[in-house]
């Protein structure tokens, strides 16, 4: 087992000591575990399994089931499009696609310097400000492809400016 | 025994309200002006957190000394971020689309000085002779506010404003009646299920009373996963405690020791001021062991949902809370025999609970005296898309869709005409001009080829593609199909794929007739509401805008020239001004160049049709037109 492997299980096995061994626990035990970890690394599946006595394709199942539990590691900031259908017949999927060129890679992924990951989310109901961008948490109305670009350039100063802070 | 037991319920809850409304007051009538911000999700998304900031920033800066009230939606989302202030010797007033700057002018110039910026006004909350009131606006004479009228007007993290405006009276009142009484109350009431199937709420409550099994549990629906619906957001951020005493009251009704909040991920506010408002009233004694001194006792549970829209089926819902994956099973026997663990469930949406209060404080006769023969009560739309007044209605049942659109959402902006509206979403359908006379209640819509649904509106202009919106919906339920039914999971899939043809100009004739016998097969085919209404958009689409499908296909043109594949961007040689270039740098692909005569060319292999040149060519020129099919660019020379 590698160290890291270890890390996790170890950090699993924290979360978990604060719930009962009850199978309607395990949603909100996922829930848990991917807010602390990020996502569902194999190890943390294998842990929430034996602890809930349960077989670990069962976890695995309900892992992949639901749309908001990932199987890859998060970026730093995190931007999920809003494709209600306010937001789409405003043009959400062209912001989508704005984004996608941008960052370089499609929805559900994660850029390879784990900077940015990009998902679509299905209604965030603020579509009075169609097309909406939860960036960072945070929902951003009015989102098209220039402004996509100045969420973008926000980042990178940001960045710069912590760079020479830290220097 | 007994006797003692009631009395002490009025006694409790009444040192309980006197002391909510000593504390309303004192906030009210403080002689200190108040400041409201509207902090919901709406209000956050056009900036309210950062005019919150600057509020208090400057009110430190003027060492001003005013309480600021953090409230919830008002539903005059357009006008967000929405700032009031209750200043004494003025109305009410409430002020739209404040940002940082205006928020420190109000403070400096209505708050220290006594001009209330009239430029900033939206209206005033009460009739005055200054400033016009919102109950002056065309809107309200066909909104009738009942479950909304506290949202926007009380912080929704203070159980206290909550108490000091009627709130836990009805839960008081019901205490001290027997069970079978409340539920007499709610039948004849006529109350129906806002969730959309419409199912009378009182003989859902009976049925679940006369349930064998214990314990019984209530579960309250939040997983409002209508894309385009946000009704129950609203209301959980901006009133979480009528939702609890809703359950509350049914709790009690129905027998129940255990309730559940579920509510969608996607809506982390709603979440944790459900959270708090049940750690309020657990202080309280209004929820856990006998409450407010009775024999009752309850307790309730929050629920996070973890993104399946299937999960707003109930007996998905139910499978979610067990812990497995969100797959529906088929009924009956129905969750209110036979539930979560296989105990008697009461299963009802957001909306529906946040009525009883009213209807055990106000009586039965009066829920009823509203609405149409069928519908009874008020319905809560959201309304979203192409009209100027966005943001949350409270109309009476038979309210018509064009007093809806028009006169409370004040129609299409920009001049455009109005082409469809969208209802319930993906399990709804698109209705046209037409319908839009049609009195709003259950059966009315779903005869049109809609469906109440829970309340998402969508108003769709002449910029709108109907096969695109379509294919957009069943892009969703193909997705969202748990995939236990085979017709829904294949099915759907095979739609959606017909329906992409079409968008690209690929599509034949008969291949129509083989969207209607799918979408017949996967009605009879499919166990649960999100297969049986899956090919609705698709059915009323094809009822009332066949010629946008037969354009597709025949033509390979988008009358709506939105299909990105049927479209192509184009400017106007003629109409480009030399010295501009505004198109040039907004491009995202450097797909504009000028040419030798300083005229822009847009490269059509390189341009993806993202519009941004089209709202960057100033109104002057507008030069940059979309064409559909795209073979009507002039070759270039």
């Amino acid at each position: 087992m590698t160290e890291e492997q270890a890390k996790v299980k170890q950090q699993t096995r924290r979360i978990l000591n604060s719930f009962g061994r009850k199978r309607g626990n395990l949603i909100p035990i996922l829930q848990k575990v991917q807010g602390e970890l990020g996502y569902f690394p194999r190890e943390a599946m294998l842990e929430i399994a034996q602890f809930l006595d349960m077989p670990e394709i069962d976890v695995y199942s309900v892992v992949t089931f639901y749309n908001q539990f990932r199987l890859i590691p998060p970026g730093k900031h995190s931007v999920r499009v809003c494709l209600g259908t306010a937001c789409h017949m405003k043009g959400g999927y062209i912001t989508l696609d704005a984004w996608k060129r941008r960052l370089d890679i499609d929805r559900g992924q994660t850029t390879s310097d784990r900077e940015f990951d990009l998902d679509t989310v299905a209604c965030v109901g603020c579509c009075v400000m169609a097309p909406v961008t939860v960036v960072d948490n945070k929902p951003q109305g009015k989102v098209e492809p220039t402004k996509v670009d100045g969420i973008l350039l926000s980042f990178k100063l940001e960045k710069e400016r912590q760079g020479e802070e830290s220097r | 025994m007994k006797a003692t037991g009631l009395q002490s319920v009025a006694s409790t809850f009444r040192e309980i309200k006197s002391r909510a409304e000593s504390q309303w007051r004192e906030l009210r009538d403080g002689g200190k002006p108040v400041i409201m911000v509207g902090v919901a999700t709406c209000g956050r998304a056009a900036g309210a957190l950062e005019v919150l900031q600057a509020i208090k920033r400057e009110l430190k800066k003027q060492r001003l000394d005013c309480p600021v009230v953090e409230v919830g939606c008002m539903g005059h989302c357009y006008a967000e971020p929405i700032v009031t202030i209750i200043k004494p010797g003025y109305p009410p007033i409430c002020y739209r689309h404040v940002n940082p700057v205006i928020a420190e002018r109000l403070i400096r110039q209505f708050i220290l000085g006594d001009d209330p910026c009239l430029e900033f006004v939206l209206g005033a909350l009460e009739e005055n002779d200054l400033v016009p009131s919102l109950s002056d606006f065309p809107r309200a004479r066909f909104e009738k506010k009942v479950i909304l009228k506290n949202c926007g007007h009380i912080d929704p993290k203070q159980i206290e404003h909550y108490i000091a405006n009627g709130g836990y009276s009805a839960l008081a009142k019901a205490l001290q009646v027997p069970p079978e009484e409340i539920i007499d109350e709610v039948k004849r009431s006529g109350l129906r299920g806002r969730g959309g199937a419409g199912f009378s709420t009182g003989d859902k409550w009976e049925i679940c009373r006369r349930a064998s099994g214990k314990p019984k549990y209530v579960v309250c629906n939040g997983d409002e996963g209508d894309p385009g619906a946000f009704m129950d957001r609203a209301i959980l951020e901006s009133d979480p405690h009528s939702v609890l005493e809703g359950m509350l009251i049914a709790g009690y009704a129905i027998g129940a020791r255990y309730g559940y909040i579920y509510v969608r991920a996607e809506y982390p506010l709603a979440v944790r001021r459900a959270q708090l408002a049940l750690r309020q009233a657990r202080k309280l004694n209004l929820l856990s062991k006998n409450i407010l001194g009775s024999d009752f006792s309850f307790d309730i549970k929050l629920f996070q949902g973890s993104g399946a829209f299937v999960c707003g089926e109930e007996t998905a819902l139910i499978a979610s809370l067990e812990g497995e994956p969100g797959i529906p099973y088929y009924r009956p026997p129905y969750p209110a025999t036979n539930g979560l663990y296989g105990k008697p469930t009461l299963i009802n949406n957001v909306k529906t609970l946040s009525f009883i209060r009213y209807i055990i404080q106000n009586g039965a006769e009066w829920f009823a005296s509203v609405g149409t023969e069928r519908s009874k009560g008020t319905a809560v739309f959201a309304l979203a898309g192409k009209v100027v007044n966005t943001g949350l209605t409270e109309v009476p049942m038979g309210t018509t869709l064009r007093q809806v659109i028009f006169d409370v959402g004040s129609g299409i902006p920009g001049g455009k005409r109005f082409k469809a509206v969208q209802i319930g979403g993906p399990s709804g359908g698109c209705l046209p001009e037409s319908a839009l006379d049609l009195p709003i209640d259950f059966g009315s819509l779903t005869q049109a080829g809609a469906m109440m649904g829970s309340g998402g509106m969508i108003v769709l202009d002449e910029d709108d593609c109907m096969v695109e919106i379509a294919r957009y919906f069943l892009d969703f339920t193909q997705r969202e199909s748990c995939g236990k039914c085979t017709f829904c999971r294949l099915g759907t899939k095979q739609m959606l794929e017909v329906l992409d043809e079409f968008t690209r100009g690929k599509g034949k004739m008969e291949d129509l007739d083989m969207l209607s016998q799918l979408a017949e097969d996967i009605k009879a085919g499919s166990l649960c509401g999100l297969g049986k209404t899956a090919p609705n958009p698709v059915l009323s689409t094809l009822r009332f805008f066949k010629d946008e499908y037969e354009a597709h296909i025949k033509e390979g043109r988008c009358p709506a020239l939105m299909c990105r594949e049927l479209i192509a961007y184009y400017i106007i040689p003629e109409k480009c001004e030399r010295s501009c270039d505004a198109c040039v740098g907004t491009c995202a692909v450097e797909a504009i160049s000028a040419n030798e005569k300083r005229i822009k060319v847009i490269d059509q292999e390189k341009c993806v049709k993202c519009g941004t040149c089209l709202k960057a060519c100033p109104p002057q020129y507008n030069a940059v037109v979309k064409l559909s099919p795209p073979s009507q660019v002039p070759a270039s020379k």
